[in-house]
């Protein structure tokens, strides 16, 4: 019976007292969720426009971080160091479609996955072995005050609020550009249908080098803000398996689904700690997006956005 | 045929719908005890949907399939296959990592039924089962005429002889209704006459009910008892070869009606 | 000609479906089980305790995810936390009820984790694709915390980790800290060929025949009568099992402690890549694939040595990391059925042999 009220009507009494505590806790639990979006969206993305479900998104993001710091902790001056890494990133996709990709074509998407899962141990262990595996420190700039709002009584970072602004904005970038332009055209339809869209002329092994380099574009996005926050090091790829039931979540197709999921998922997790963390012992955190997930698998499999799919024989 | 033989099964005004679009619309026939019965139209009529209601893979929106006497809204897949429901597919659906033996076996999995343990330790009826169950596939095999590739991967086989595995599975399921999707869709002219072969023997030896959809007319008006027509999901004729072949709808449908 | 099919003729169906058709392949069986048999006598203790036990419980393990993942179709990455689920439920099992004979205990920690599994499997299996993924990352994730974070697991030892009961086989000791290296052996060893039997006879009958149907096609399976929920659900329960038993005997014969970091997440990609390296679908690559796994990063450690380079370890690891994903992606790529095929194919070259022409 204490075990009930514990959990039912203590937090909700904590809640009630502090709500700018609430809110604190619900505005740090966004921001991370804001990473989880990130990477989310690199997920989708390759996703959608070749079905492969790329664990490596992960570990990219820590790979990408990688090169940047380190870059820059050799005196490159940021800018440069930026572009470096997305011509890092870009010769990566295209590494990854010549030597990987483009001998799986036609295979189950079970092998597709576990192919990624190779490539993700390869890149962990060649960005570690180049740029070593310390910690590293990451200051590109990124304000790290912190504010003050309504009276005073709410803390916000700053650079969480940056990194906000920034996802937001990528987002839409590539939103518009996937509706509006050529290529976000022909992403579309290769996603819809390979076969019609090699049919119609579009270059499938280009389109995949495009998203794969998108994808890592978003990745390097993610590995600053992410870098900046706890310093570029190897638990990154960790923490960013937790995209994955942020896709079940919001379904593996939808690009808003990825957005609003890794949100709700990154305050969902904190508020679960700070509220009910010590009633089961603490560090609630390594598995309450997960366990989320498998609720959501039992009751809306497809996710909030994603597609039900009807089989055809 | 005798024109009194009794009915296996009767689909009855049947409408299946995705979404907006409608594949079928108020379709009914039936289909007698040991004849064979062709289901023909243009590409998209609704054929291969017809036989996915059948055998419970599509659960249409509106009507009934009576099946040995039974009635009911849709057919569930593992209903319809213990019932004895078999049926081949459009674009082979064989388990490619399988040997062709393997497959086969497949096709008996609902007639076996020892125990888990009993597999683990193969001993009792796990044993009794693989070896009475292997004499009946190679029954099967002998028919299709396929000794000789028995051990063989079915990935690694022709096109040809892969349609006639997925036959050999359906077979082994000792079917009371068997469902063709296109047999002899891609088959060069002896193949298309082995094809036919057996399944004129099928029909004959085993007087299996059969339900087949092709596109070859020559082979269709020379298997099959009954035909009916589907355009653009609505069925169109039911008759003999010879009444379906001087339908004038039919003749429209396919030719473009003359103005 | 050294290795030859032909001539060995069957003259029943119950003799074709025997578990080895071909004699040669039988010798070969006797002599393996003979060499395995009489290792104890021959071989040092380092080898004994610190290779020949952990790579055949990696056996085990492998064994479980391969019929999982290369016979069914179906991808854990959770493997690891279901070897801790083993070793805990081991130890409970042990520690409450010390008059069940040790095998015993270890058995019923086998089926505890293939309920666990059950209920993590079941909310995923009904939908396919990569969902499995997921929900056998929440099972790593959250077994783990909950082995750590719930004292009741590890009887409430104030260390957290606990060490197993000692326990006694035909009166000598095979866990604990007294037991020899060489029971132990035995003790696992025994363990590894039932469980190998057995995995053999599954693929083999009904059930194995049905998991490789959903893994190859899952809609014409259905069609044929499979039923997908329960056959994946069989090869999820089936594939947990194996992986508990050999998480408890992990702890108990190997580690001889219980301790969530043995069975972390790079445990469960360890024995991903046991499975995909040995040969997807094949019960023997998963014997080369935890042999292989398990002695290459020695391999890589101690080879710079020999040739007087000294490389730090971290390098080292870095290297291992590179070449395990290489491997990997080659693998998918080149031959799917992995090291398995290509002794496969070795034999086929010797059935030419001396003659290739």
């Amino acid at each position: 019976m204490e075990f009930f009220t514990d959990f039912f009507v203590g937090p909700i009494m904590e809640m009630v007292k502090a709500p700018e505590f609430l809110a604190e806790v619900a505005i740090a639990g966004l921001m991370s969720g804001v990473m989880y979006s990130l990477v989310g969206l690199g997920f989708v993305l390759i996703f959608k426009a070749s079905g492969i479900f790329n664990f490596a998104q992960g570990v990219m993001v820590l790979f990408a971080a990688l090169n940047f710091v380190g870059l820059m902790d050799s005196g490159v001056h940021p800018i440069i160091a930026f572009v470096a890494t997305l011509v890092i990133m870009t010769l990566l996709a295209i590494a990854i479609e010549k030597l990987v990709l483009r001998h799986l074509v036609n295979q189950s998407q079970l092998i597709l996955f576990m192919s990624t899962i190779g490539i993700a141990f390869f890149l962990e262990g060649f960005g570690e072995l180049i740029w070593g595996g310390n910690v590293r420190p990451l200051h590109v700039g990124i304000p790290d005050d912190v504010i003050f709002i309504a009276n005073g009584s709410i803390l916000i970072q700053e650079a969480d609020l940056f990194a906000g602004v920034t996802a937001a904005f990528l987002v839409t970038v590539l939103a518009l550009g996937f509706r509006y332009t050529a290529v976000g055209r022909a992403l579309r339809a290769v996603a819809d249908d390979h076969q019609a869209a090699l049919s119609v002329g579009i270059p499938l092994n280009h389109i995949w080098i495009i998203v794969w380099a998108v994808a890592g574009f978003v990745a390097l996005v993610a590995g600053i803000m992410w870098g900046t926050k706890l310093g570029v090091q190897f638990s990154i790829s960790i923490v960013a398996l937790k995209a994955l039931p942020v896709l079940i979540l919001g379904g593996f197709t939808s690009i808003p689904g990825a957005i609003i999921g890794g949100l709700i998922i990154g305050m969902g997790e904190k508020i679960a700690e700070v509220y009910w963390g010590a009633l089961f012992g603490g560090a609630i955190e390594e598995w309450f997006a997960y366990i989320v997930a498998l609720i959501f698998l039992l009751f809306r499999p497809q996710g909030l956005f994603g597609d039900k799919i009807i089989d055809r024989v | 045929m005798a024109e009194t033989a009794e009915t296996l099964l009767t689909v009855e005004n049947i409408t299946l719908r995705f979404g907006g679009v409608k594949a079928l619309t108020d379709v009914s026939f039936d289909i007698r005890k040991g004849e064979i019965r062709a289901i023909i139209g243009p590409n998209g009529a609704g054929k291969s949907s017809m036989l996915n209601c059948i055998n419970g893979f599509y659960h249409p929106q509106e009507g009934r399939i009576t099946y040995k006497g039974q009635t009911r809204k849709q057919m569930r897949p593992y209903e319809a296959a213990s019932q004895g429901i078999a049926r081949t597919f459009q674009n082979i659906a064989l388990f490619r990592g399988m040997s062709v033996l393997d497959n086969v076996m497949t096709g008996r999995v609902l007639k076996m039924n020892s125990s888990l343990f009993e597999q683990a330790f193969f001993f009792g009826r796990a044993r009794s089962e693989e070896i009475a169950h292997r004499a009946k596939a190679e029954e099967v095999i002998d028919f299709l005429e396929i000794n000789a590739i028995r051990k063989t991967p079915v990935g690694r086989l022709p096109y040809g002889l892969q349609k006639r595995v997925e036959l050999a599975r359906a077979l082994a399921a000792e079917p009371d209704l068997l469902l063709l999707d296109e047999p002899m869709a891609g088959m060069n002219v002896e193949e298309k006459e082995d094809m036919s072969r057996f399944i004129l023997n099928v029909n004959a030896e085993f007087g299996t009910t059969i339900a087949l959809i092709e596109h070859d007319m020559g082979v269709v008006m020379d298997l099959s008892d009954r035909v009916v027509v589907l355009n653009y999901g609505e069925k169109l004729a039911d008759g003999t070869p010879d009444e379906v072949r001087s339908d004038q709808a039919v003749i429209d449908a396919y030719l473009g009606a003359s103005h | 000609m050294l290795y030859r099919e032909a001539g060995d003729f069957k003259t029943s169906y119950a003799k074709d479906q025997a578990l080895i058709p071909i004699r040669q392949d039988r010798v070969m069986l006797y002599i393996c089980i003979a060499i395995a048999l009489a290792l104890p006598f021959v071989a040092n203790d380092y080898f004994l305790g610190s290779i020949a036990i952990p790579v055949l419980i990696m056996v085990i393990a492998a064994i479980g995810l391969n019929l999982l993942l290369g016979f069914c179709g179906q991808i854990s990455l959770g493997s690891g936390a279901f070897m801790a689920a083993g070793a805990y439920m081991a130890y409970k099992c042990a520690t409450a009820f010390p008059w069940i004979p040790m095998p015993v205990s270890i058995i019923l920690a086998g089926i505890a984790t293939a309920l666990i599994g059950l209920a993590f499997g079941l909310p995923a299996v009904r939908i396919k694709g990569f969902y499995l993924a997921v929900a056998t990352l929440a099972a790593q994730f959250f077994l783990l915390w909950l082995f750590t974070h719930v004292p009741w697991f590890v009887n409430y030892t104030m260390s957290g980790v606990p060490t197993p009961p000692p326990a006694t086989v035909l009166g000598v000791y095979v866990t604990g800290a007294d037991a020899p290296n060489w029971a132990k052996y035995l003790f696992v060893l025994a363990f590894c060929a039932g469980l190998t039997w057995i995995a053999y006879n599954l693929v083999r009958s009904r059930i194995g025949r049905t998991w490789m149907a959903i893994r190859d096609m899952d809609i014409a399976a259905e069609l044929i009568g499979i039923r997908p929920l329960w056959t994946k659900l069989t090869a999820f329960a089936i594939s947990s099992f194996y992986c508990g038993i050999a998480g408890a005997l992990w702890s108990f014969c190997f580690i001889n402690t219980v301790e969530p970091t043995a069975f972390d997440i790079n445990r469960s990609f360890q024995i991903l890549f046991m499975v995909i390296i040995g040969g997807l679908g094949s019960i023997l690559g998963s014997y080369f694939g935890a042999i292989f796994i398990t002695l290459f990063p020695i391999l890589l450690n101690s080879a710079p040595a020999w040739f007087g380079l000294e490389i730090p370890g971290n390098i080292i690891t870095n290297l291992e990391f590179m070449i395990f994903g290489a491997m990997i992606v080659f693998f998918l790529i080149a031959e799917p059925n992995g090291l398995a095929r290509l002794w496969q194919l070795g034999k086929e070259k010797l059935r030419l042999w001396p003659f290739p022409h």
